[in-house]
């Protein structure tokens, strides 16, 4: 039955069918959920969100045609894997920003480029995004990052010094902030 | 609609059943892939996601007619016999459902629909598009029939 569903998938994506990928990857932090559209990562789930629940919204937000496929996510797998052995600096994986939108959007998308090792502060990420007041909306826009670890939302800290929050927890962002060598 | 996955996940194994006991374990494999692909491409405009156990085993039947329609139409070439005797536990009962695939074609679903995948009547007759009489009917008759051929 395996090979039936392999070959399904593989069927599904030739003919154009395979419109939400998925696969399950380890992590220092438990499994991640990885979602790709044909364009590129969609969504990466963290251990503390329940999958099943991201993979009903990618249903409803993209399309109901998900499907698991892990052949699909080789060099995504690899790239993480590299990144939590501090041997990768940058992701080199296309992005589908269709689950972001407007100032979230601007906000996601500069995140999105703040290099490894170095961080932000909620105001810098508002005023990159073009509104320098909206503070607590680019903090909300990194709180709804579709793309957490790979649109590094973990690089983003409080104007004081603080952490901030973290959708996989504190202690993963702290974690993450080591692996780089900024705490 | 739930994702595609979770129909596989939960009904795989169901539509594999009932396409062996139509058309064989060989080519159970192509009308399985068939099934889907169909399937996924009409699961976007579906609207009625109640009985979609049903809606797959009504894709799945018809893939195992038009597979023996086209079939029917083929000169069937035959391979080499094998030289040494093939003793496969797992296809032992094979007699029987090649019994079945010769059925006609309501009879034959409506015995892989029972006792292929263990659908009660009322399902039966969902798939098949027929009354649960009409379903009933086609199960005895196919029934009967598979008797007299085994006997």
């Amino acid at each position: 039955m395996k090979a039936s569903l392999q070959r399904l998938a593989e069927r599904a994506e030739a003919e154009g069918l395979l419109d939400v990928a998925y696969t399950n990857v380890d992590s220092p932090f438990g499994p991640l959920l990885l979602a790709a559209t044909p364009r590129g990562l969609v969504r990466v789930n963290l251990p503390t969100y329940d999958p099943e629940e991201t993979l009903e919204e990618l249903a409803a937000k993209v399309s109901p045609r998900v499907l698991e496929a892990p052949a699909k996510f080789e060099r995504a797998r690899r790239e993480l894997d590299l990144y939590f052995e501090g041997k990768l600096t940058e992701f080199d994986l296309p992005i589908d920003w269709q689950l972001t939108h407007g100032f979230r959007g601007k906000v996601q998308r500069a995140v999105g480029r703040i290099p490894y090792g170095q961080t932000r502060t909620y105001t810098e990420m508002a005023r990159s995004a073009g509104n320098e007041r909206a503070v607590r909306a680019a903090g909300t826009a990194c709180g709804h990052n579709p793309i957490p670890i790979v649109v590094p939302c973990h690089r983003v800290l409080r104007s004081g010094g603080g952490l901030g929050g973290y959708g996989g927890g504190l202690p993963m962002k702290e974690e993450l902030l080591k692996l780089e060598g900024v705490l | 609609m739930p994702p595609f996955q979770t129909l596989l996940d939960d009904y795989a194994t169901d539509v594999m059943g009932v396409l062996r006991g139509a058309v064989g374990r060989t080519d159970a494999e192509d009308c399985f892939q068939e099934t889907f692909l169909a399937a996924l491409r009409a699961y976007p405009k579906l609207d009625n996601g109640d009985n979609l156990r049903g809606w797959l085993l009504t894709i799945a039947h018809r893939k195992a007619i038009d597979h023996h329609r086209t079939n029917g139409r083929k000169p069937v070439t035959m391979a080499d016999p094998p030289e040494i005797p093939v003793e496969d536990p797992a296809l032992s009962d094979d007699g029987i459902w090649t019994a079945v695939g010769a059925l006609p074609p309501k009879q034959r679903a409506a015995v892989a629909l029972r006792y292929g995948s263990d659908l009660p009547h009322a399902e039966i007759a969902a798939a098949l598009g027929c009354s649960p009489e009409a379903a009933r009917r086609s199960l005895h008759e196919g029934i009967k029939r598979l008797r007299k051929e085994l006997a």
